[in-house]
């Protein structure tokens, strides 16, 4: 039962970040710029006649260039016919917009109460160390960027870290390495496909 | 009761009729709206119409209530929550700003409830604000400070580090300090709404919550034109003009300097508010007194200037209806506008009247004829200028205002920067005799007088027109039709026989709703008056800020009485212009007049193809 309303959550979660599809992972496909902004074009002409279309707007265009650094939200304002403050407003307000390339793959590491009493401080130290970045930031290898969550909904398995779509439960600091070494080997396909 | 009648329609946004709703004109009694709902107040009985607020109701009622996102000007935020009241019935303690009138409300706006919420409003935001008032613009006229004071702020309980940021000084008009910043969204409203211009908005979220162009560029990299609503605007020290007094002040001192000095018309219809002298008083005489006493060594006065626009402008209306050139003609007096045109309407920039900005008229003037006639060389003349705009600044600094072969206006401060100068040189403002401008270039016409209000500029250039284009005096002075304060105007008026189709805008969203419907073909005129500031000059960025609704009115007031008063009340009866004429420029649109007179205009993204800052695709 509480499996199921887990999963049910993580769900939802999904639908909200898309990991691995909205900041994670670049939809260009191998698109040259210049393609690319021809296909933004087509999304701004697609939603221009609707009302509050920017977060979808914003939405698709970073699906398109995986983040929306500034000639795409000027690009946006203009094609939309909205303030640049605005979109800018907006960018920054939502954490699942980034302005900056993301890694291939998110790490959520869960900061909410359950985690944070069962020791996700000290896991997130572990992944700040292990990577070499602060959160926010992407790992040199341009791998994994680091994100602090609040609750993911699955404090039974506390402290949980998630990493792409893949959830990792009753995680330990000294267990952080493998973790991720052993998803960049089982996900490396992934960065070759793309 | 009809003392206490709602004057103005209360409007949330701006329309077509008004840019700034708390500045259209009061309608009639007649013609206010008919509902009228009863509610309490503090014990009393007090009338309100459906669509006031509770705070428009207090506030006809004698109570005060205390506000600080609040502005006239700007309209309904209702972001602060300092204005906060009790109503009966109510689960929390509504904002009055935003929470509109209902029959049968009883309000109480001073209870100990509403008196803890706002202290503890008002504390929380003083833990994020800097408290070394004593080195700030705003320090005595702070609404931040008047607010503390009037609540009785004795102790800071919280004390919250924000994350700094670095004042922008990038841009040549405005001054920017975010560590100030109250997040009260004033700035950010009239940047989007009222002008719609959109560099300012709220960026990030909860305490990283700012206001900021774009990616935190600096003013002079985004798309600002400097039109300074922002800064008039704001309640504390976040914003405002570029301070230049000082230089001015160092250049008086330079005896090597010849030091002349030119005022626009607004500006004596503004600055005696700075003094105590109730608003909409025309203190041309003080003025004039004034800037003698600073130890200028010329004081003129800008309505020549505007006199000689009109004869140019005029001119190239006329040529233009002629040789059926390109129309309508857009006037070009406002640096705001023409700044916002080149960035937003570059399809508009042939449009725009050839015409420098009285200004920059007056600037090269007085570098060649005056200097002349003088006898000073050029480089030694340093030559001021006061206005009741911060896109002044910026104007004077374009790079090709130098057509005198030196800087045309050596600097540019605002009405509210010639006070602070007026004040620290221990002058007594308000108990001045009048006093004179000197001639030459301080001869001036009513038609100067006008070029302050929206409008103005439209109905001198209408006073010379008929005249010229009938070859006979017409008689007509006055041109009611042109006048008032709603953000656009249309009429049709005769101009030598032919009915010439004219349209006024202020407030740039005004110009903008114009500008498209012309873009469309849905509108077509001969001639077009735009202002940046809503209502014109007198509401100027650079003007003394003030929370009276009926602020533009009472200056745009002061500047009619004043033009009524003038013997000589249309620009080419201007004796001193045409004199100018006969000894240098030849005629109206001569080969001087367009080297000095006249300039040119390039789109924005074509003067600068993507801004340094601004980065390449990814």
């Amino acid at each position: 039962m509480a499996a199921a309303k887990t999963k049910e959550k993580r769900a939802r979660l999904e639908v909200a970040s898309r990991p691995g599809e909205g900041v994670g992972t670049c939809k260009c496909q191998g698109k040259t710029p210049d393609d690319r902004y021809g296909m933004l074009d087509e999304i701004i002409a697609k939603h221009k006649d609707t009302p509050g279309s920017l977060i979808p707007v914003l939405h698709e265009a970073q699906q398109l260039f995986g983040c929306l650094p500034e000639d795409l939200q000027s690009r946006i304002a203009k094609g939309l016919g909205v303030p640049e403050s605005e979109v800018y407003g907006v960018a920054t307000f939502y954490s699942l917009f980034s302005l900056r390339p993301k890694g291939k793959w998110t790490v959520n590491v869960c900061l909410g109460t359950a985690c944070y009493v069962r020791g996700a401080a000290a896991c997130l130290e572990a992944m700040k160390k292990e990577l070499g970045v602060d959160i926010g930031g992407t790992s040199k290898d341009g791998l994994f960027t680091l994100q602090a969550v609040r609750c993911l909904g699955a404090c039974a398995l506390a402290p949980v870290v998630m990493i792409g779509e893949t959830v990792f439960a009753r995680v330990k600091p000294e267990d952080i390495p493998g973790i991720l070494a052993d998803y960049a080997a089982t996900h490396s396909s992934e960065v070759a496909a793309s | 009761m009809s003392a206490i009648l709602p004057q103005t329609k209360p409007q949330d946004k701006p329309t077509t009729a008004s840019a700034a709703p708390a500045t259209t004109p009061a309608p009639p009694q007649a013609a206010a709206p008919a509902k009228a709902l009863r509610l309490t107040i503090d014990g009393r009985e007090v009338e309100a119409y459906e669509g006031e607020t509770v705070l428009d109701a207090a506030r006809r009622a004698g109570r005060d209530i205390p506000t600080l996102c609040y502005h006239p000007a700007v309209g309904r935020i209702g972001s602060c929550r300092v204005c906060v009241v009790e109503i009966e019935g109510a689960r929390t303690l509504p904002a009055s700003c935003v929470t509109p009138v209902a029959d049968g409300m009883v309000v109480h706006t001073n209870t100990p409830a509403v008196r803890e919420a706002r202290r503890t409003v008002l504390e929380l935001l003083l833990a994020a604000h800097p408290h070394d008032c004593l080195k700030c613009e705003r320090n005595g006229r702070c609404e931040l400070q008047d607010l503390a004071m009037r609540l009785g702020i004795r102790n800071a309980r919280f004390r919250r580090e924000k994350v700094h940021s670095e004042p922008d000084a990038s841009s040549a008009a405005l001054v920017r300090e975010p560590d100030k910043c109250v997040l009260c969204g004033r700035c950010v409203k009239v940047c989007n709404e009222v002008q719609a211009v959109g560099v300012l908005g709220f960026a990030y979220r909860g305490t990283r919550s700012c206001v900021t162009p774009m990616f935190e560029h600096g003013l002079a990299e985004s798309k600002c034109v400097s039109c300074g609503q922002c800064a008039k605007v704001c309640p504390v020290g976040a914003i405002s003009e570029k301070e230049e007094w000082e230089r001015v002040l160092d250049a008086i001192a330079d005896s090597d300097l010849h030091v002349v000095v030119q005022v626009a018309p607004a500006v004596r219809a503004a600055i005696g508010e700075e003094f105590g002298i109730p608003a909409g008083t025309a203190v041309t005489g003080k003025l004039a007194t004034a800037l003698h006493r600073l130890g200028f060594d010329a004081v003129f006065d800008t309505q020549f200037a505007a006199d000689l626009t009109i004869m140019e402008e005029g001119h190239e209306l006329l040529e233009r209806i002629k040789s059926r050139g390109k129309l309508p003609l857009i006037t070009s007096c406002s640096p705001g506008w023409v700044r916002f045109c080149e960035t937003f309407f570059p399809d508009f920039l042939g449009n725009v009247s050839s015409c420098k900005s009285p200004q920059q008229m007056m600037g090269a003037v007085i570098k060649t004829y005056y200097a002349r006639k003088a006898g000073v060389a050029p480089e030694r003349v340093f030559s001021v200028s006061v206005m009741p705009c911060t896109a002044k600044k910026y104007e004077a600094a374009r790079p090709e205002m130098n057509a005198s072969g030196v800087r045309d206006v050596d600097v540019a401060i605002t009405t509210r920067e010639l006070a602070r100068m007026i004040k620290a040189a221990g002058i007594d403002f308000a108990n001045l005799p009048d006093g004179e401008f000197d001639a030459p270039l301080g001869i001036s016409t009513g038609a100067g007088t006008i070029f302050g209000a929206t409008g103005g500029v439209m109905e001198a250039a209408l006073r010379t027109v008929s005249e010229v284009a009938a070859k006979k005096p017409a008689g007509k002075v006055e041109f009611a039709e042109v006048r008032g304060l709603e953000g656009i105007r249309e009429a049709t008026v005769d101009v030598g026989g032919q009915g010439v189709r004219i349209a006024v805008a202020s407030g740039l969203a005004n110009a903008a709703r114009l500008l498209q419907r012309i873009r469309e073909g849905k509108a077509s005129y001969h001639f077009v008056e735009i202002m940046a500031c809503p209502g014109g000059c007198v509401e100027g960025g650079g003007q003394p800020r003030s929370c009276d609704p009926e602020i533009a009115a009472k200056r745009a007031a002061a500047l009619y009485a004043e033009d009524g008063h003038m013997k000589v009340r249309k620009s080419h009866e201007n004796l001193a212009v045409r004199r100018l004429y006969d000894e240098f420029l030849g005629k109206p649109g001569s080969e001087v007049a367009h080297r000095l007179l006249h300039t040119t205009y390039r789109s924005a993204e074509e003067a600068a193809p993507a801004t340094g800052a601004r980065k390449e695709a990814i």
